[in-house]
């Protein structure tokens, strides 16, 4: 770690001993006490640390979530039903505090996107991701991948109606490719499913990955973390670190700044659970799936439907599924596509409006991804929304792939302050 | 200039080449059970066929049937149904191809070609877009313009061939290999 040499101090014997054998204290001191921090974070560089909370939480739901489900398509005691529907419904109704554990691990996924959104957002107007910080960024990117692969693949284990759909339409996009190479698309598809179509061995396999990948996402946090520490963080202002003046150690000022929004999250996170835990699921899963009727409206979570009305809003099959692939690999090669010297939007007055309509431009197409298929704008009966979701589609990539590299050839940044310190403390120091 | 040239390739080189070969050859012999037990089982692919008694249905009905765990669509047309569907020039066709598994590849989308008996539509229900399950219209409770099916996912329209009229879904539903064992029994698979 770039924190220069590290000043742990063996105290005991023990830990004398311990740290000429594995230095594991030495690494921990190192990274998480005294690490050289940026005295200027802001409230939204907490989301680093509420993330780790949500992944946290994740696991240890889901590990004992496992203990009680079943990941069988077969036909339970109730007639139409699975014995996954019905393992889950036991967790909800028969094992003990089964009901609490499954609310906050299904609320979970939606905190963790919450979470993950502030902080993509975050970096993206403070400039987060560009030189030296490109690696972090894009292994933050693969990071959002996997959970976007494991969301999914745990929406589909209970077994209702939405899972089973959303697993025949999201597993379908791969046909896609028979327009590439004849056949080789529904190939892909069968291999996924295990079957013709959606069923058993689909569930058991997506099972086997939902539990697998979390730890996965854990292995990529340890590589983001390290690529975090070697440049250190970037901060609101974007100017590099210049001498001890400018930073603070990591404990206690950030553990505690942490800690006070994990609070806050955390209290966010149980109003969800308590008080409203179904609020953000579909009541359709509570019906179990039925493989010859489609729900008449299907929608994604809430989290993937800005994807979705861009995938809806391409009439093509083939071109549709690559706009919905493009619109997350786009995010791979910002750090190439911000042409500005100057990382924070603090001083880009040009590019800090284009930001705010891009973030606009994401809350439009997720309200055009939750509407049906033949919705129209709200007071205008005449303009079908579907044409919303295609300017909100082209703005999505107009802003990374043509105004982020012309805005920061022809943008005039304001000044930039001569360092951290002074820009916190005054001129004085 | 002879410092410049490259050295002869020693046994050294050879056998590096030789034992990456052998382990790249090794690796992919042993990441293919890995990947192909992921296909479908021989108990899956030995799927048998169905049989279906066709007499229960009323013209203009359409009824829905299981085959390999997908929806299968079957529906006995009106002749103002047929009719509809032998006027359709197949130049206005989105898929101009018939995809009948009982032709060949290649025969046009003709409302004839759509099937064996004008009175009987035999097709997957399964939207050939992302897989969902259109929804079948009646006159009584239209879907979409065409009078066939609406996909409710994502808008395709189908008309009372079973063919796509309105995309993003690229094809005309599959028409399954079937054949009358009787006038009112078929044998699909």
């Amino acid at each position: 770690m770039s924190s220069g040499p590290s000043t742990y101090v063996p105290a005991t014997g023990l830990t004398r001993w311990l740290d000429s054998r594995l230095p594991l204290m030495r690494f921990a001191h190192d990274t998480m006490l005294t690490f050289p921090t940026p005295r200027n974070l802001n409230f939204w560089y907490a989301f680093g640390a509420i993330l780790t909370f949500c992944l946290g939480v994740q696991i240890v739901t889901g590990i004992v979530l496992a203990m009680h489900f079943t990941p069988s398509a077969n036909v339970g005691a109730v007639p139409g039903s699975s014995l996954a529907f019905d393992s889950v419904e036991n967790i909800m109704r028969d094992v003990n505090y089964g009901w609490l554990l499954r609310y906050v691990h299904s609320n979970g996924a939606s905190m963790f996107f919450l979470a993950v959104y502030v902080h993509m957002f975050r970096g993206l107007y403070y400039g987060s991701y560009k030189a030296p910080r490109e690696i972090l960024w894009i292994l933050g990117v693969i990071i959002y991948l996997l959970m976007v692969a494991t969301a999914f693949m745990g929406y589909v284990l209970p077994w209702g109606q939405m899972s089973f759909w959303a697993a025949t339409v999201i597993t379908n996009l791969f046909s896609s490719l028979d327009q590439v190479v004849p056949h080789m698309g529904s190939a892909i598809a069968t291999w996924l499913w295990g079957g013709f179509a959606v069923g058993d061995a689909t569930l058991n396999r997506f099972f086997s990955l939902h539990y697998l990948l979390p730890f996965v996402i854990a292995g990529v946090v340890g590589l983001h973390i390290w690529a975090l520490h070697v440049p250190g963080n970037n901060n609101p202002l974007g100017i590099d670190v210049k001498g001890p003046q400018d930073t603070l150690p990591f404990h206690p000022y950030y553990t505690a700044k942490d800690a006070f929004y994990v609070g806050l999250f955390a209290i966010l996170f149980a109003y969800l659970v308590f008080f409203a835990p179904d609020f953000v699921g579909n009541p359709d899963n509570y019906i179990p799936a039925n493989p010859v009727v489609t729900p008449s409206d299907i929608v994604p979570e809430w989290y993937l439907l800005p994807f979705y009305a861009m995938l809806r809003s391409i009439p093509q099959k083939l071109i549709g599924v690559m706009v919905l692939g493009g619109a997350i690999l786009t995010l791979a090669f910002i750090p190439w596509l911000d042409t500005s010297r100057v990382r924070s939007n603090r001083f880009r007055p040009l590019m800090k409006q284009f930001f705010w309509v891009f973030v606009v431009d994401c809350l439009i197409l997720g309200y055009c991804g939750s509407k049906g298929v033949d919705a129209v704008v709200p007071f205008f009966p005449a303009l079908q929304l579907v044409w919303v979701a295609r300017l909100g589609t082209a703005y999505y990539y107009g802003f990374f792939w043509i105004i982020m590299p012309l805005v920061g050839l022809i943008e005039t940044p304001k000044p930039l302050p001569d360092s951290i310190a002074k820009s916190v403390l005054g001129p004085a120091q | 200039m002879a410092t410049l040239t490259t050295a002869e390739p020693t046994r050294r080189d050879f056998l590096y080449i030789a034992t990456g070969a052998v382990a790249a050859v090794g690796a992919a012999a042993a990441a293919w059970p890995l990947i192909d037990q992921m296909n479908p089982t021989t108990a899956v692919l030995a799927l048998a066929s169905i049989e279906i008694d066709l007499s229960p249905i009323v013209p203009g009905q359409a009824v829905t049937h299981v085959f390999r765990g997908h929806p299968l669509f079957i529906r006995r047309r009106t002749p103002a149904e047929i009719a509809a569907a032998d006027a359709v020039p197949v130049s206005e066709l989105i898929d101009p191809l018939a995809r009948n598994a009982n032709l060949p590849d290649d025969a046009p989308a003709t409302a004839a070609n759509r099937g064996i008996k004008p009175e009987w539509l035999i097709v997957s229900g399964v939207c050939t877009h992302l897989g969902c399950t259109p929804t079948v219209s009646t006159p009584q409770a239209p879907e979409g313009a065409f009078g066939g099916w609406l996909c409710h996912c994502h808008g395709s329209q189908y008309d009372v061939a079973g063919r796509v009229r309105k995309g993003p879904a690229p094809q005309n539903l599959d028409v399954p290999v079937y054949s009358f064992l009787s006038p009112t029994r078929i044998k699909v698979g």
